[in-house]
């Protein structure tokens, strides 16, 4: 096979079409494409978007939980969350590498991040005012982030795949962890009980908004199906998520707040009630609880750090090697 | 109930597996398996009051690390940070169980519900005054300098100390020590490494790593005058008189600043352990009040 390149080539060029040919062929195969492969540009920049956004939902991800760092109640669930928030850091470094091997700077994502140009997933906009909130976003959010994610271990460009492997295994531990503190709970006290069911009120609906707007109203998921970037469609990972959560929910012992959740025997799901796409539509576009909070927290971690890193940069330079 | 091929199965039986959860997260007896009899000719009393001070150190400091998370200056510090506040944290629940085991609970137990173990009511049902944490762990940090500083120079001490530990005549110490001087030898390692880059970055890094040696170095007064705990253990063979380890931890933080281009300011003059002892300044309440908050809010409840 010929070395595939990063070049670009000049438009309607004899060698595009045979490249362009290739990839189609590669994607049909169900093959991947990697980094040095040929890709069109709207494949490339979908995936950079698509990449950068799951790697500013880990990294912002960090804060709803990380609240509860210096309070949690035991000195076990303090390691448990610890190592929790760390590996989303972890998960957005290595999201980001991804996002780097189709030409983005993580830098410059992150700037984009600050300056509200670039999206990451909206349930993080929420507060977490109860230690409940820990339990219920590993049990909910992660779980309908390991939904979202299975799949895209599947996804055609490779370093995104990988890494989606990666990130699953970890994401299903800390979705039992959520789930384990939850049960715990349950078995408690009473006033540990009202927690845990107060903290699956507010979080059920914006958990099942985290799949993103009903197929009808989302208007890149034919192309990224096509592409093999994205294997189901919003709708179709919603109902898996809800039918997967409502036997745990009854395990757990607590009501999710929907008048209309009821089981359908002839289709075998579970059918649930109206979301409200407005709120869905306010928080994405800015308008939620926490935006500003999150968004400020990072912008504080870069500029108040900014001596740190041109620091690093000018000690490295100073102490560069003298080639031989 | 609908099956389903993923990550799903079984969550409502979610348990066994337990050595792939995160590490220094399990489940179990921090001690288990450890024999915990206390040796001929060693007083519990002072054993489980020894545990605490270097049980606290590392509690307190891990808490003062964790207040960097999501604050850290690249993604990569975030994990380090992460890592280095774990290790310290697992120090400090293994060092609360073995004060426990010997029966040091202070006036923990009145307070904390009888299903809370040991190590969790030693860290979430004890007032500031019965903490024996150094001022070097409880001060807060005004900026990144100051938090590699400051870690380099607990990380310092402790290292020192552990290094000794692992002949304690006390198998837990002992075993305790030999696990923690790897990890110490990372943190040391990880801080002295920002120490010379910020010494020797730009000017402004520098100006700012200066001050946070400045304000580092007087906490370092009380740490090398022993309590009357350790003077009658480190006689008995199982702790570490502090003022043995003082030269060493000089030369360290010495060449360290010298490597960093920073002065090395006087060594300070060595005062009564304060914080042995339980006396503290606000900023350790402060810390304690974040940390008990919740726990004190629910005194019968495990989680």
């Amino acid at each position: 096979m010929p070395a595939p390149t990063l070049d670009r080539q000049p438009a309607g060029s004899p060698d595009e079409a045979a490249l362009q040919q290739q990839f189609a062929a590669t994607i049909a195969a169900d093959r991947r494409i990697e980094p040095r492969d040929w890709m069109p540009e709207g494949y490339r920049k979908t995936l950079v978007r698509q990449v950068a956004q799951h790697a500013h939902s880990e990294i912002i991800g960090m804060q709803p939980e990380g609240d509860w760092l210096l309070a949690a109640p035991s000195l076990r669930r303090k390691a448990v969350l610890l190592a929790k928030v760390q590996d989303e850091a972890g998960h957005g470094l290595y999201l980001y590498s991804a996002a780097e091997t189709l030409g983005a700077d993580r830098a410059d994502l992150t700037d984009k991040l600050i300056e509200g140009r670039q999206k990451y997933s909206s349930i993080f906009n929420y507060p977490t005012p109860s230690y409940a909130d820990v339990g219920v976003i590993g049990w909910l959010v992660d779980g309908a982030a390991i939904c979202n994610q299975v799949p895209l271990c599947r996804s055609s460009y490779g370093p995104y795949a990988r890494a989606m492997i990666r990130v699953c295994k970890e994401e299903s531990f800390h979705q039992r962890q959520g789930y384990e503190l939850l049960m715990t709970m349950m078995r408690g006290t009473d006033e540990q009980r009202a927690m845990v069911q107060e903290s699956v009120d507010r979080w059920w609906w914006p958990s099942l908004m985290m799949f993103g707007p009903p197929d009808d109203e989302s208007p890149n998921t034919a192309q990224s199906m096509a592409w093999g970037i994205k294997r189901h469609t919003n709708d179709e990972l919603r109902q898996r998520f809800v039918d997967m959560t409502v036997p745990q929910a009854q395990f757990l012992g607590v009501t999710l707040p929907d008048p209309d959740l009821a089981w359908d025997e002839e289709s075998g799901h579970w059918r649930f009630g109206a979301i409200d796409w407005e709120e869905f539509k306010r928080v994405l576009g800015g308008q939620g609880p926490m935006n500003d909070v999150r968004i400020a927290r990072r912008r504080a971690a870069r500029d108040d750090n900014a001596w740190v890193v041109e620091a690093a940069t000018a000690h490295a330079r100073k102490h560069e090697a003298v080639p031989a | 109930m609908v099956h389903e091929e993923t990550v799903y199965d079984a969550l409502a039986n979610a348990h066994g597996e337990a050595g792939r959860w995160a590490f220094g997260t399990g489940f179990d007896d921090p001690l288990a398996g450890v024999d915990t009899t206390v040796p001929g000719g060693i007083d519990p009393a002072d054993l489980g009051t020894y545990c605490l001070m270097l049980g606290d150190d590392a509690l307190v400091l891990a808490q003062r690390l964790t207040e960097w998370v999501t604050r850290a200056p690249e993604l990569e510090e975030e994990v380090a940070i992460g890592n280095i506040a774990l290790d310290l944290l697992g120090q400090a629940r293994l060092l609360l169980a073995r004060a426990g085991s010997v029966g040091v609970l202070g006036r923990s137990r009145e307070r904390a519900g009888a299903t809370i173990p040991d190590e969790d009511a030693l860290a979430y049902f004890r007032d500031p005054d019965e903490f024996h944490s150094t001022a070097l762990v409880a001060a807060p940090d005004t900026d990144f300098a100051q938090a590699v500083v400051r870690l380099l120079a607990a990380a310092t001490v402790r290292l020192a100390v552990f290094s000794r530990l692992r002949s304690s005549r006390d198998p837990v110490l002992a075993a305790i020590a030999a696990k923690g001087v790897h990890e110490l030898a990372y943190h040391r390692d990880h801080a002295a490494r920002w120490v010379v880059r910020l010494g020797d970055g730009t000017e402004e890094s520098h100006r700012r790593t200066r001050s946070a040696v400045d304000a580092v170095w007087p906490l370092l007064a009380e740490l090398f005058t022993p309590t009357d705990v350790e003077t009658r253990l480190a006689a008995a063979g199982v702790a570490v008189d502090p003022a043995g380890v003082r030269d060493e931890v000089r030369d360290v933080l010495g060449q360290v600043l010298g490597r960093a281009a920073l002065p090395v300011p006087a060594w300070p003059v060595g005062t009564p352990p304060r914080g042995r002892r339980g006396q503290h300044g606000p900023e350790l309440a402060e810390l304690l009040g974040t940390l008990q908050g919740l726990a004190r809010q629910h005194p019968a409840a495990t989680w």
